[in-house]
């Protein structure tokens, strides 16, 4: 199977403003009660964004004009706790195909990018740029360019980073590696076997 | 040869090859799964056409969602009923061993795992779980990861790795009296910060984890995980050995002198190097909780609450947040602050010697008026251990509820949750906002002899002072 090669993800932006946000935040635990991540998407952030009772309470998350966003804008270390990938499932069946963060947790880098969602980082003044330039309009389209490391809106531009590996799975389409993976059938089993355990 | 340290030598071990983007194609000796990060990885295996590639390797067990107090099928909650229907039967197609509640065997993935012996020096581990890190507790290597790499694991027992760093962290001297594992580790991610292991895996040592028990190891590593580092671990020593002996998935016979060469062989080397190297003086951890919303909000129990006028600006927006949920005053003590719950057990604190500990404790004190008080053994094993040296009656004299073995009030998959805005002292590993099932429930998390003073005294309380 051919994956799609991901050079730069193009969309409006939300900032979920925050240093730590983690994963029970995203999709608190009871919604993995399920078998499959279908109708994830509908859960997430679901505490920070309904009271008890259903009802809406204020979050960007909420509001009409972020519906459309892809691009989430976040703080340091988004994704940490639990390394359950039913939060980057919940993000990307929102509709969110890329995150910049200050950075990641590893866990849920890790699972992010296996579902070709790229999360890049970037320092805190430029988030906090890319928050204001939202605020100012959230209709402004961002292009997150993982080739040239780059987050580009209107005429400015700011540094991001992503690790070497995932940038370069990103670009040539091999971002689930389960297909490398299994080529290398008889490497694997001498690896078994040159084990002291079984 | 080059002098190696423990990571080095198991990665080296277990590496297949690289991977087109740099990444190393790792194998990993042995793959544990629980009914909540596993239905989907079995049905994309079977939307791929793809068998479990090397059955024998993976064991599951069922733990997230199991009521402590509802003994049989089918349960009141049709979802976990249909999730541990949904592990049984993948197990059953796929050749896996299955640690069902019937087997007397079940708990907690990282309780279960080592009592079994599945858990070894020098392995390589993963676990759709990211408090996988707990088996490095015996010198493995053990992962956390997400669904997809569950699914790459069982279809080829290999996932994309990058290699991580390595930083050596000494705690030297000795523990003062009443201060225990989780204290050291709570001492540790609130110096290093939640954020501060990313990119490393965590090597414990000096003395203090010298003399540390396997079971304190595994308290230590276990929340490696929320100082970022995805893995922790000991170098395997005589106590790694001794704890091993006899176990069901132990090596036996008279391989056994033989085997422990092997182990000990994948030691870190004298002379090896590491990234980075931080040293702690066991003497400076105190009984430490946690005042906020992540684990690296903690302070000693002499100490305040911190102050958001006294910090940072970038310090000062958490802190607000964090007291905002908690509903707590900034700069009072945190000894003192009321308790509604108190929570004995998770894989970070719900084995035996944690039960033990506490129950040597418990005899002529009772649990405070109105104050619900829990124990959740981490196994079906430690639960009957337990219960043979009577330590369920100490702690049902003392007011606590006996529960079946399960992950609980951890994370609240089950039916043990918080109820609005209830307090709960906690021995679990994380105090994230509704991480107890209620979204305004709060977390004070600590030892669990310092959750049993809590359970006594009705408040957040120096264990010290009351059991001496």
């Amino acid at each position: 199977m051919t994956l799609p090669k991901i050079s730069q993800v193009v969309g409006r932006a939300v900032p979920v403003p925050g240093d730590d946000i983690d994963t029970d935040r995203i999709i608190p635990a009871r919604f993995m009660k399920c078998l499959t991540f279908d109708g994830l998407g509908e859960y997430l952030f679901y505490d920070t964004r309904f009271d008890g009772d259903g009802s809406e309470k204020s979050h960007n998350l909420n509001l009409p004009c972020f519906r459309d966003a892809s691009i989430m804008v976040s703080g340091a270390n988004f994704g940490c706790g639990s390394s359950r990938e039913h939060a980057p499932q919940s993000l990307y069946r929102a509709g969110f195909r890329a995150i910049i963060a200050g950075n990641f947790a590893e866990i849920f880098f890790g699972n992010a990018t296996s579902l070709g969602m790229p999360c890049v980082s970037t320092s805190r003044e430029n988030l906090a740029k890319l928050s204001c330039a939202i605020e100012t309009n959230p209709s402004i389209e961002f292009v997150v360019d993982v080739e040239k490391l780059q987050v580009r809106y209107e005429h400015e531009e700011v540094r991001c980073e992503i690790a070497p590996g995932a940038r370069d799975s990103l670009l040539n389409g091999s971002w689930d590696p389960l297909e490398e993976l299994l080529t290398a059938t008889d490497e694997i089993e001498k690896t078994a076997s040159s084990l002291p355990y079984g | 040869m080059n002098s190696k340290n423990l990571f080095e030598k198991v990665w080296d071990a277990h590496s297949v090859g690289e991977l087109a983007n740099g990444q190393t194609q790792l194998f990993i000796g042995r793959h544990l799964i629980h009914e909540v990060t596993s239905p989907q990885a079995f049905g994309m295996l079977r939307e791929k056409g793809l068998p479990v590639r090397y059955p024998e390797r993976t064991f599951a067990t069922v733990d997230h969602i199991v009521p402590t107090d509802e003994a049989h099928e089918p349960y009141s909650d049709i979802l976990a009923d249909a999730m541990i229907k949904e592990l049984r039967k993948n197990c059953i197609e796929s050749g896996v061993t299955f640690f069902d509640v019937d087997s007397g065997k079940q708990g907690i993935v990282h309780v279960v795992g080592p009592e079994q012996g599945l858990t070894q020096p020098g392995m390589t581990i993963a676990c759709g779980d990211s408090h996988t890190s707990t088996h490095g507790a015996f010198g493995a290597v053990a992962f956390g990861v997400g669904t997809s790499q569950v699914r790459d694991l069982m279809a080829t027992q290999t996932m994309a790795m990058s290699k991580l760093k390595v930083r050596r962290i000494n705690v030297n001297g000795d523990l003062g009296a009443g201060i225990y594992a989780k204290d050291v580790i709570l001492h540790i991610i609130r110096l290093l910060g939640v954020n501060g292991g990313t990119g490393f895996a965590y090597e414990y040592g000096g003395s203090v984890f010298d003399a540390f028990s396997i079971e304190e190891r595994m308290t230590a590593c276990n929340m490696s995980i929320e100082g970022g580092a995805r893995v922790g671990y000991v170098n395997p020593d005589s106590k790694t050995f001794t704890y091993l002996k006899g176990r069901p998935y132990s090596p036996s016979g008279n391989d056994w002198k033989e085997q422990v060469s092997v182990w000990s062989s994948y030691s870190s080397d004298k002379d090896c190097s590491y990234d980075d190297t931080v040293t702690i003086e066991g003497a400076q951890v105190a009984p430490t909780v946690t005042w906020g919303i992540n684990p690296g909000q903690a302070v000693a129990i002499d100490e305040n609450i911190p102050d958001p006028d006294q910090v940072t600006q970038n310090e000062r927006e958490s802190i607000v947040e964090a007291l905002e949920h908690m509903k707590l005053t900034a700069g009072a003590p945190v000894r003192g602050t009321k308790v509604d719950v108190a929570f004995i057990g998770s894989c970070t604190n719900g084995r035996l010697s944690d039960l033990e500990e506490v129950a040597s404790r418990l005899p002529g004190h009772k649990v405070r008026d109105g104050l619900k008080a829990i124990v959740v053994p981490g196994s079906q094993i430690v639960s009957k251990l337990a219960m043979e040296k009577g330590l369920d009656k100490v702690f049902i004299d003392a007011g606590f509820e006996w529960r079946a073995a399960g992950c609980s009030m951890c994370l609240a998959m089950n039916p043990d949750k918080l109820v609005g805005d209830q307090l709960c002292a906690s021995s679990s590993n994380r105090n994230f906002k509704g991480r107890q099932g209620s979204p305004t429930g709060r977390t004070m998390l600590m030892s669990p002899v310092m959750v049993a003073a809590a359970a006594v005294t009705g408040e957040v309380t120096d264990a010290r002072t009351i059991f001496g």
